[in-house]
């Protein structure tokens, strides 16, 4: 019944060439909805995808629903800067994120599917003293906990990123950089896509334009969701929701620690390649690379107040532009083509929730904030193990909901290497 | 961007202002009999309301002072704007009009427009 999509290679590239490549099949399906499955999880996102692939793929829970109330890839995942490390400053981080960079580096062969990985490096430049010590402090960090970490000095800097501008002379100078030569970029809608026809070929349904309206509960266990398109019976819900997690909490009567506001990314017209690699400054707040299309992606800060609009203040873009051309004053006469706006839901300590909830069958994956993408695979890895066993992996087990409770939080604000 | 009528200063430019999250929280009365749910209560749950927020500005490139604003968080809208230690005011909740509550700008998602 479940038909497998057919494996992607140069000979399907060539059979299809020959006819006008009009006769590709559908990557996945767009499947009847079922009466009851045995796991729902609520938003097709990159880290709802992997969700449910890794529950087919290592737990072999099959029958499971992705329902999305857009579109596969119109959300978060479609609207970040793609970017991918794992130099993270807490043990806690560093082992989750450096676990998905780990999924990252097989991705493509795993999925059968070109997520166009580049490996190309990520560079966190330092402009004061204090940038250099809290640099240096988790450069020392990364090499304790085995994610690989270099310091670079202003020459090293120029060296690895020609266009830079190391001038002393500068309001905020380079004075030097940590570099994660793991990390790099992928293609954003190539990871939703890629995970959606994996998960879909184990005989996952992924339900689009089917928004959740409500979740029932029956002696505090859950029994399903109601949506636009009806009731679906489920005794395990993972919300994987991002900017709307507060919205779908509400449904069941549940308070999250979060902020939702809106995150600003733009990118420029393309040009011939002249980045090939990723420079992000936590003091001026400016990070770029080069899209493969040749367009520089740039990202912005978040906005200061909580909105669910996808549009963010222009204060904001300028303030990054002002960045960005001091950093490379060769952009200055770059034109802009797109920009746009996605809703991140933001911690209080900047790390995300991975949680069981007082609810059985009741489980959140929210407050990636503005660093999700990084984690996609990881992310999912872990939810789907907590989901099949009822019980958080080792990974995030330190992410529970109940840190806020405890104290125990996962301090990453600032020591994540971009300002929130 | 937003323009926000400040009750010192008359409108002004959103770049002057500070926004200092959801309004009327109140500090707890008896802070050494509250156990640790209380607190993280208190200090990081917040309701993160898509739609009409009572939340507080402060004017901090201006008069300095604090104030209270009642936005609608999907549209942005500024409905009332009110000062410190008024109660809030009673307004239509103007809930966002779709499904999924989405702005008729900046989504795109109109697979769940609300037939009018």
């Amino acid at each position: 019944m479940i038909k497998r999509s057919k494996k992607y290679s140069v000979f399907s590239l060539m059979k299809n060439a020959l006819s006008y490549h009009e006769n590709w099949q559908p990557a996945w399906r767009n499947p009847e909805i079922k009466k009851e499955y045995d796991a729902i999880i609520v938003g097709g996102g990159g880290h709802g995808l992997t969700t449910a692939f890794y529950l087919a793929k290592n737990h072999g829970i099959k029958n499971i629903a992705v329902v999305e109330k857009g579109w596969i890839g119109g959300g978060n995942t479609g609207r970040n800067t793609t970017i991918i490390r794992s130099n993270y400053l807490w043990d806690q981080s560093a082992a989750i994120y450096d676990h998905a960079l780990k999924l990252w580096e097989g991705m493509s062969q795993e999925l059968n599917y070109n997520v166009m990985f580049s490996q190309r490096g990520v560079m966190n430049v330092a402009h004061n003293l204090h940038d250099v010590r809290e640099l240096k402090r988790r450069w020392h960090a990364n090499r304790l906990n085995g994610v690989d970490c270099e310091w670079l000095d202003t020459q090293e800097v120029k060296k690895f990123c020609p266009v830079i501008n190391t001038s002393p002379n500068i309001r905020y100078p380079v004075m030097g950089a940590t570099l994660q030569r793991r990390a790099g970029t992928a293609r954003h809608d190539a990871v939703a896509w890629g995970y959606a026809r994996g998960a879909d070929s184990m005989g996952v349904d992924i339900i689009q334009n089917c928004e959740v309206t409500g979740i029932n509960i029956n002696n505090g266990n859950v029994t399903g969701i109601e949506t636009t398109r009806g009731t679906i019976n489920s005794k395990k819900i993972g919300v994987v929701s991002a900017g709307h997690s507060s919205v779908i909490a509400k449904m069941v009567g549940i308070k999250l620690p979060l902020e939702s506001r809106p995150l600003q990314a733009l990118v420029s017209e393309p040009v011939k390649p002249v980045i090939d690699t990723v420079v992000m400054s936590n003091t001026i707040h400016a990070y770029v690379s080069q899209s493969d299309k040749g367009e520089l992606v740039i990202g912005a800060g978040t906005d200061g107040y909580n909105s669910y609009s996808q549009r963010g203040g222009f204060n904001i873009v300028e303030d990054t532009i002002m960045a960005i051309v001091e950093l490379f004053p060769l952009f200055s006469r770059m034109k802009m083509l797109r920009h746009w706006g996605g809703i991140v839901d933001i911690c209080p300590d900047a790390s995300p929730i991975i949680s069981k909830t007082h609810i059985n069958g009741l489980y959140f994956n929210c407050g990636w904030g503005t660093g999700g993408f990084k984690a996609t695979p990881g992310s999912g890895w872990v939810f789907a193990h907590t989901i099949a066993n009822d019980q958080p992996h080792a990974l995030n087990a330190p992410f529970s909901i109940n840190r806020f409770s405890s104290g125990e939080l996962v301090d990453e604000h600032g020591a994540a290497a971009v300002a929130h | 961007m937003l323009l926000i009528n400040c009750p010192y200063c008359g409108e002004r430019e959103q770049e002057e202002f500070s926004c200092g999250g959801e309004a009327h929280i109140e500090r707890p009365k008896n802070p050494p009999d509250l156990n640790d749910d209380q607190w993280a209560d208190y200090l990081f749950l917040r309701q993160n309301i898509k739609g009409l927020q009572y939340e507080r500005w402060n004017h901090s490139f201006g008069c300095r002072q604090w104030f209270n604003v009642a936005r609608n968080t999907a549209t942005d809208d500024i409905l009332a704007v009110y000062k410190m230690g008024e109660k809030p005011p009673v307004l239509e909740s103007n809930d966002p009009i779709t499904p999924c509550g989405e702005p008729a700008i900046g989504s795109g998602n109109f697979s769940t427009l609300k037939k009018s």
